[in-house]
């Protein structure tokens, strides 16, 4: 089965690493295929960034997402950017301390989105004192709301992907994302 | 050493393409969306004992290339639509010297400058006849982060086979996504054929009318010319006479014409039934797959060719593999360029349609199915 993925947030936020570890341990750990593809825009820095990511048990043949059935949003103005193309039923995963939840109540309700909520965030600052770890905090709730990468290979992947020295941190974030999920509807 | 699994960028799986075929030099000037290729060949090649040259332009990127082949070295340079047209007078230049380089041109939107950061396939009929003269060259068009890897492996060994410029087409999108990609323990790598020593007079261009002879390096210690002017079996200037320039150009040109369906590079799909065929290469081949088993599963009689190799064409291999059909689709990300090509060879007995997207997104598979289905 074809799983579309896009995660968004801000140029430097980390989500572009996020996605390639997602797709890293489906390819390479899970025994699934992955395609990551990314926007290159001129507004890769600072402003909305995104990451898409293919996932499938068999051969991937177009590469792109073009309705997200999963959606992660590190941003305001990534999801409201990137959001329309999403579809019906899809889960939405966003940070509460980056979003206007007021303001996506009717894309929520309208796409009957299944919403959650991570506090990847104010997580990384407060209990890991590292906000720079926002993102595997994010991922470690991706893999608890989704299922659609193991565990171990999630955990296999981020050790392969992340700076020496900073594994400990990394594994810490990840186990603290998994649990801070709150289901919303 | 087994097989080895890595998930990589295009751009990075066509650095260690080059490497694992034996290439430690690289001249360029870096350029979007290639970037990449030149950042990963500047860290690696001096720790393999090899040269990266960062140039003052495309120029003499590629006359770097062209001097370090001749001194023995496998060579590469990597660039984008802007620089491939710097490049277009040397390309003629490596052509008529008959030196072995590969060109890997990561296309993106264009004319000029264009869209740096978006994907196209427009510079086709560049990589075919950008440079003055009657010339014929070789193109590879990877559609995969593997096919990266692999096809610039295999422009090495045809550069060094056909001693020719080769040319790696690909675009943004396959360069910057992520793929598995599996790097085999062995790769099957075309060494240099060097000349024998002889007491007489040394020809370097005694080549057989549809081949090429044997190639030295610099300092091997064999007297010759190496001349963009038309040359004699000796290698000397001989511009004066047509019957000189006459087997000099044609053997050039038939020595790549004369193998194109040998060494075609052809997938199919769904062939035996289907009247209706999609013919792709590059990255829009993977929305047609994706549209041809969508209109498989409503009941469509319709197959699928990928061409690995656009440039030659294979047009006898073609011809048979179509010869049921009754239209040919083409999806590029152009106005229609290797589009005319099928219509030349294809249109006699098939009505060739183009699918022309431009504007840097790839084709949807819906709107190739579209066409699919439009009769």
């Amino acid at each position: 089965m074809r799983t579309e993925i896009r995660l968004g947030g801000f140029g430097g936020q980390g989500v572009l690493t996020c996605g390639i570890i997602i797709a890293k341990a489906a390819a390479l750990h899970d025994g699934n295929h992955a395609v990551q593809t990314q926007s290159y825009g001129p507004e890769a820095r600072g402003g909305a960034s995104r990451t898409d990511v293919v996932l499938s048990d068999e051969v991937i043949d177009y590469p792109k997402v073009d309705n997200p059935e999963v959606f992660v949003a590190m941003s305001h103005e990534a999801l409201m950017k990137y959001i329309g193309d999403i579809r019906e039923n899809a889960i939405l995963i966003v940070d509460p301390e980056l979003v206007y939840e007021e303001e996506i109540q009717s894309i929520i309700k309208d796409k009957k989105l299944k919403y959650y909520k991570s506090s990847a965030t104010k997580v990384a600052e407060d209990v890991i004192g590292k906000k720079i770890v926002s993102n595997i905090v994010m991922l470690g709730s991706f893999v608890k709301i989704t299922g659609l990468i193991s565990e171990e290979a999630a955990k296999k992947a981020i050790l392969e992907s992340v700076p020496k020295g900073t594994e400990d941190m990394n594994m810490e974030a990840f186990k603290q994302g998994m649990q801070i999920v709150e289901k919303i509807n | 050493m087994a097989d080895e699994h890595y998930f990589l960028q295009g751009n990075e799986a066509c650095a260690l393409g080059a490497i694992a075929a034996g290439c430690r030099f690289f001249a360029g000037y870096p350029i979007t969306p290639s970037t990449e290729i030149a950042e990963i060949m500047s860290q690696r090649l001096p720790k393999l004992g090899g040269h990266f040259v960062q140039m003052e332009d495309e120029l003499s990127a590629l006359g770097a290339i062209i001097g370090a082949s001749w001194g023995g070295q496998k060579v590469v340079t990597a660039t984008s639509g802007p620089g491939m047209s710097l490049m277009q007078e040397n390309i003629g230049y490596a052509t008529m010297t008959e030196t072995p380089i590969v060109i890997i041109n990561m296309q993106r939107g264009s004319p000029s400058t264009g869209q740096p950061t978006r994907s196209a396939q427009a510079d086709m009929m560049q990589a075919r006849w950008g440079s003055h003269g009657d010339y014929e060259n070789i193109t590879l068009a990877p559609a995969s982060v593997q096919e990266c890897f692999d096809y610039v492996i295999k422009a090495f060994n045809l550069a060094e086979e056909y001693r020719c410029p080769v040319l790696v087409l690909a675009d943004e999108i396959v360069g910057h996504m992520r793929e598995k990609v599996t790097i085999p323990e062995k790769v099957e790598i075309v060494p240099r054929k060097a000349p024998e020593k002889t007491d007489g007079v040394y020809l370097p261009y005694d080549a057989p009318e549809d081949g090429v002879s044997p190639m030295p390096a610099f300092g091997d210690g064999f007297n010759m010319h190496v001349t963009g002017l038309t040359h004699d079996k000796r290698g000397y200037p001989s511009t004066d006479d047509p019957q000189t320039h006459i087997d000099l150009v044609n053997r050039l040109c038939n020595k790549i014409l004369s193998k194109r369906n040998e060494m075609a590079m052809i997938e199919t799909e769904f062939l035996d039934d289907a009247d209706t065929i999609v013919l792709a290469y590059g990255i829009p081949s993977r929305s047609a797959l994706t549209a041809v088993k969508q209109a498989r599963q409503k009941g469509q009689k319709v197959g699928y060719i990928k061409l690995g190799i656009v440039w030659p064409f294979p047009e006898e291999t073609l011809l048979e593999l179509t010869k049921n059909a009754k239209r040919i689709i083409v999806p590029e990300l152009n106005l229609g360029q290797v589009f005319l090509e099928v219509d030349r060879v294809l249109g006699k007995h098939a009505k060739v349609e183009l699918v022309s997207k431009i504007g840097g997104v790839l084709h949807t598979p819906k709107e190739i199915l579209d066409k699919i289905m439009e009769e």
